[in-house]
C-alpha cells in the first residue's frame, strides 16, 4: 500500500527543524536549499509553528499547472518529477495553495517531496508521520 | 586538511559610519583557530583599537560561528564578542535560537560590525551582502518583541532567519542591556545591547538558504546518526527538555547554594513555588528550540492576566523562564509568587537587559535601602524583598534614569556600589554581577577567573558539586582543573556546540564528527588549539589592562556558607596568584 508524508500534531513541533535538515542530508549534504519540508513560526515562536509538507494530493494543482508535463502523479498521491522537462518556470509553486512546492534558488527548480519518510526519523517530538493512503 | 565549504572562511565586514561592507576571505584564521570564539577574538583583536570606548565608534562587534553550525545537532550558537561597557574589558556572550544556522546558511563564518550609524538603522544581511534599513520609526519603541514583529512583517525569510534585536534599554545605554534574537534567545551578559544601542544599530536581521557540502557524504551521514541516537538517549537531553534549566531550583536549594536575598543566605524557603517542577505543572505553554537542536529546552510559561478596567477581559503572554531568571529575579529579591516572577521577568525582557545583571543589581538596592546606605529618594519606589511591583518599577527606572541614583544604576553595581557604599555586599567578580550558584570555592574563583567572568567559562559551580563528600582540592590543583576546563570549552565555542551538549562532543567525537567536513586533527590537536585560543583571549584583556590584582573579592561570598563550608579568603587569594603565574599574567 503506498504512503504518504502527514503532519500528525503541529502543537507537539518545537521548532527545532532536524527534518529539513534531514531532507537535505538524504543528499549526503547539509544546508537546506533543497529540503522539500519547511517549518517557520506562525507569526512568532510563542504562536507556535507551521509545518509545510506536500499532501500528497490526488488531483495535484502543480501537476496541473506545469507547462511541460514535468510533473507527473504519484502512485499513492502527489508527482514525481522528471527534471529533464522541468524549465523552471514556477507556475506549479504558485499553483500548490498549501505553499509545498519549495524552490531550490541554486538550480532554479521546484523541490518536491517524494514522501520517503527519512525526515521522520529525526522527528522525536512525533509531529510527522507515514500513513497509508487509502484507495 | 580544512572545511571543503569554503563559505565558512568568508567573513564579511560592516562599516556603520560610512555604510559600506565588504567580504573578504578569512582562511588564515579559520584554520588555524576553527571559528566562533577562536576567530572572533583575532578579529576583535584586529578591528579594535587598544583602549577603545566600548560605547564609542571604535568599538567594534564580531558575531561568528564555526564547522559544526548547521552540519550537527547541538551546534547552534552564535558566538559575540565585543568590548563590554560593563567591565570595560573583553565581552563574550553566547546565544542561540536560530543566529548561528541562519549566518552559516547566508554564507558567512563571521560577521564584523564597526564604526556608528548617524540615524538608528537596521541591517539585512543574506548572500548577497547587506542592506542598509531605516530604523528611525523603531528608535524609542517601548518593547524589544514589538520590534521583531514588525521587522518579520516587514522581510523575508520566514523560518530561515534571525531577528537579533535591542529593546528601550540598549537604546538608553544600560550597560547591562541585552540584544535579544528570536524572542526568548539572548546575548544576555555585558552589555552587547548597548553596544548597539551606541552605534544606533537597532537590529541585524541574517537570512539565508544553501547547500553546504561535505566532503565524505557516507560518512557524515553516519557519524550524524551516531551523534544524534547519543543525543537522543541522553539522560542530559530528557533534563532540558522536561523541566529546562529550571531542573537545578530545587537541586541547589536542597545543597544550600541556591543565593538568596543579596546571598544573605543560600537557602530559599519559597523556593517551591518557583521551582522547574511547579512552573511546569503550573505554567508551562509551549516548549522550543534552537535551529538543528532536537532538545527544545526553551521553556515559554503562559501568563494569562486580567486587564483591571474592564471585566472578564484578559490577555495571555508567554515568558521564558529559566534557572538564572528565576534565581537572579526570584530568589534573590525573595520573590515567591511564580506570577510575579514571570511578570518581573517578562519586564525585563520587553526592555531588553540581561536579567541576571538587573537582578543582583536590584537585590543590592534592597540591601542598601534596608540598611539605611541609601533612601526612597534615591530609589523612588519602596524596594522590599518578595514585592515584585516595587521591582518592576525599579527596572523601569532603571532604564529610564530619571535621577542620579539611576543613572549610576545604569552604568551598573560597582560603580553604584563604590558611588554610595556597600561595596561588601555588592555581588560581582571582575564587574560583571553573580551568577546563581554560591556552590564553593570553585565557583567563585571560576568568575573571577573566568575570561568573561560567567559561570560557563570554566563550570567551576559544577566542579563543586561533583566534589561535595569529598576532599576539596588544593587551590593550584582547582585551578589547573578550572584552568583545563576553559580551555577545553574554546573548542567548543569555536565549533560551536552548546554547553549542554558538552558530554556528547567529547573530544574524540568532535575530531571524528570534523573528518567528512574535510578536517584531520586528532583529538590532541584540538586540546592544544583550546589552550591556544583561551590565552589569545587573555593577550586581549592584558591588551585592555586586566589585572589579577585589580579582582575583587565581594566579602558577602566570605560571610554566607555554601556547601563546602565557609570559603576562605585564603584560598582564594593562593588560587589567584597561582593563576596569575600559570598564565603568565603580568599584575
Amino acid at each position: 500500500m503506498a504512503k504518504r508524508l502527514s503532519v500528525v500534531d503541529t502543537e507537539r513541533c518545537v521548532g527545532c527543524q532536524l527534518c529539513m535538515f534531514a531532507c537535505a542530508r538524504r543528499y549526503g549534504e547539509s544546508g537546506i536549499a533543497r529540503s522539500a519540508i519547511h517549518v517557520r513560526s506562525a507569526g512568532g515562536v510563542e504562536r507556535g509553528f507551521i509545518v509545510v509538507v506536500c499532501r500528497a494530493c490526488k488531483e495535484p494543482s502543480c501537476a496541473a499547472a506545469c507547462p511541460t508535463g514535468a510533473l507527473k502523479p504519484r502512485n499513492g498521491g502527489g508527482v514525481i518529477i522528471d527534471y529533464s522537462k522541468c524549465i523552471g518556470c514556477g507556475m506549479c509553486r504558485k499553483a500548490c495553495p498549501i505553499g509545498a512546492v519549495m524552490w531550490d534558488e541554486e538550480l532554479n527548480k521546484p523541490v518536491i517531496c517524494v514522501h520517503c519518510g527519512y525526515c521522520i526519523n529525526y522527528c522525536v517530538h512525533e509531529v510527522l508521520a507515514l500513513t497509508e493512503v487509502k484507495e | 586538511m580544512t572545511c571543503i565549504d569554503k563559505s565558512l572562511y568568508k567573513v564579511l565586514y560592516v562599516d556603520l559610519t560610512s555604510k559600506r561592507f565588504w567580504i573578504e576571505d578569512r582562511s588564515d584564521l579559520f584554520e588555524k583557530y576553527l571559528g566562533g570564539v577562536g576567530v572572533a577574538v583575532k578579529l576583535l583583536e584586529e578591528e579594535m583599537p587598544k583602549g577603545a570606548d566600548p560605547l564609542g565608534p571604535d568599538n567594534v562587534i564580531v558575531f561568528a560561528i564555526g564547522p559544526l553550525t548547521a552540519m550537527y545537532p547541538m551546534a547552534s550558537k552564535t558566538i559575540a564578542v565585543f568590548k563590554s561597557p560593563l567591565t570595560g574589558n573583553f565581552g563574550e556572550s553566547h546565544a542561540g535560537g536560530r543566529s548561528a544556522v541562519a549566518i552559516r546558511n547566508a554564507g558567512y563564518g563571521a560577521i564584523v560590525i564597526k564604526g556608528a550609524s548617524d540615524i538608528p538603522v537596521y541591517l539585512v544581511i543574506d548572500n548577497g551582502g547587506v542592506k542598509f534599513r531605516d530604523a528611525r520609526a523603531l528608535w524609542g519603541m517601548r518593547s524589544a518583541i514589538t520590534v521583531g514583529r514588525i521587522i518579520r512583517e516587514a522581510e523575508g525569510g520566514a523560518g530561515v532567519r534571525t531577528i537579533m534585536r535591542i529593546g528601550a534599554a540598549g537604546e538608553k545605554l544600560v550597560r547591562y542591556a541585552s540584544v535579544m534574537t528570536e524572542t526568548y534567545r539572548h546575548f544576555g551578559r555585558l552589555g552587547l545591547g548597548a553596544v548597539f544601542g551606541s552605534k544606533k544599530l537597532k537590529a541585524v536581521m541574517v537570512a539565508g538558504k544553501r547547500t553546504i557540502p561535505v566532503k565524505d557524504k557516507q560518512a557524515y551521514r553516519s557519524v550524524y546518526d551516531e551523534i544524534f541516537k547519543t543525543a537522543v538517549e541522553s539522560p542530559a537531553m530528557k533534563k532540558y527538555h522536561d523541566l529546562g534549566t529550571a531542573v537545578n531550583v530545587l537541586s541547589l536549594n536542597k545543597i544550600k547554594g541556591l543565593p538568596t536575598r543579596n546571598l544573605k543566605s543560600a537557602e530559599f524557603e519559597g523556593a517551591d513555588a518557583i521551582s522547574g517542577e511547579h512552573l511546569a505543572e503550573a505554567r508551562l505553554g509551549r516548549r522550543i528550540a534552537c535551529a538543528h537542536c532536537p532538545v527544545a529546552c526553551i521553556h515559554l510559561a503562559a501568563l494569562r492576566e486580567p486587564y483591571e478596567t474592564e471585566p472578564y477581559f484578559y490577555k495571555t503572554v508567554f515568558v521564558s523562564y529559566d534557572y538564572e531568571l528565576i534565581y537572579a529575579l526570584g530568589s534573590m529579591l525573595g520573590i515567591r509568587d511564580p506570577d510575579g516572577l514571570l511578570k518581573l521577568i517578562d519586564t525585563v525582557e520587553v526592555y531588553g537587559l540581561d536579567a541576571m545583571s538587573t537582578g543582583v543589581i536590584l537585590a543590592w538596592m534592597t540591601e542598601a535601602l534596608e540598611g539605611k546606605i541609601i533612601s526612597e529618594k534615591e530609589t523612588i519606589t519602596k524596594l522590599k524583598w518578595g514585592d515584585y511591583q516595587e521591582y518592576i518599577k525599579a527596572v523601569e527606572y532603571i532604564v529610564q534614569q530619571p535621577n542620579d541614583f539611576y543613572k549610576a544604576a545604569a552604568i551598573g553595581l560597582d560603580y553604584l556600589a563604590e558611588k554610595y557604599g556597600g561595596i561588601d555586599f555588592a555581588l560581582s567578580h571582575g564587574g560583571n554581577p553573580m551568577p546563581g550558584y554560591h556552590t564553593g570555592p570553585a565557583a567563585h574563583i571560576g568568575y573571577l577567573i573566568g575570561a568573561r567572568h560567567s559561570h560557563l567559562d570554566n563550570a567551576g559551580y559544577s566542579l563543586d558539586q561533583k566534589l561535595l563528600g569529598k576532599t576539596y582540592p588544593t587551590p593550584e590543583e582547582l585551578i589547573d582543573k578550572l584552568v583545563d576546563e576553559e580551555s577545553w570549552r574554546q573548542i567548543l565555542s569555536s565549533l560551536v556546540v552548546c554547553f549542554f551538549a558538552r558530554g556528547i562532543y567529547k573530544p574524540e567525537v568532535v575530531a571524528k564528527a570534523l573528518q567528512p567536513l574535510g578536517y584531520t586533527y586528532t583529538a590532541d590537536d584540538l586540546k592544544n588549539i583550546g589552550f591556544e585560543i583561551y590565552k589569545e583571549k587573555y593577550r586581549l584583556k592584558v591588551r585592555e589592562g586586566f589585572k589579577v590584582s585589580k579582582l575583587r573579592i565581594p566579602r558577602r561570598i566570605l560571610k554566607t556558607p555554601t556547601p563546602h563550608g565557609y570559603i576562605k579568603e585564603e584560598y582564594i587569594v593562593k588560587a589567584l596568584n597561582y593563576f596569575k603565574k600559570k598564565m603568565g599574567i603580568p599584575e
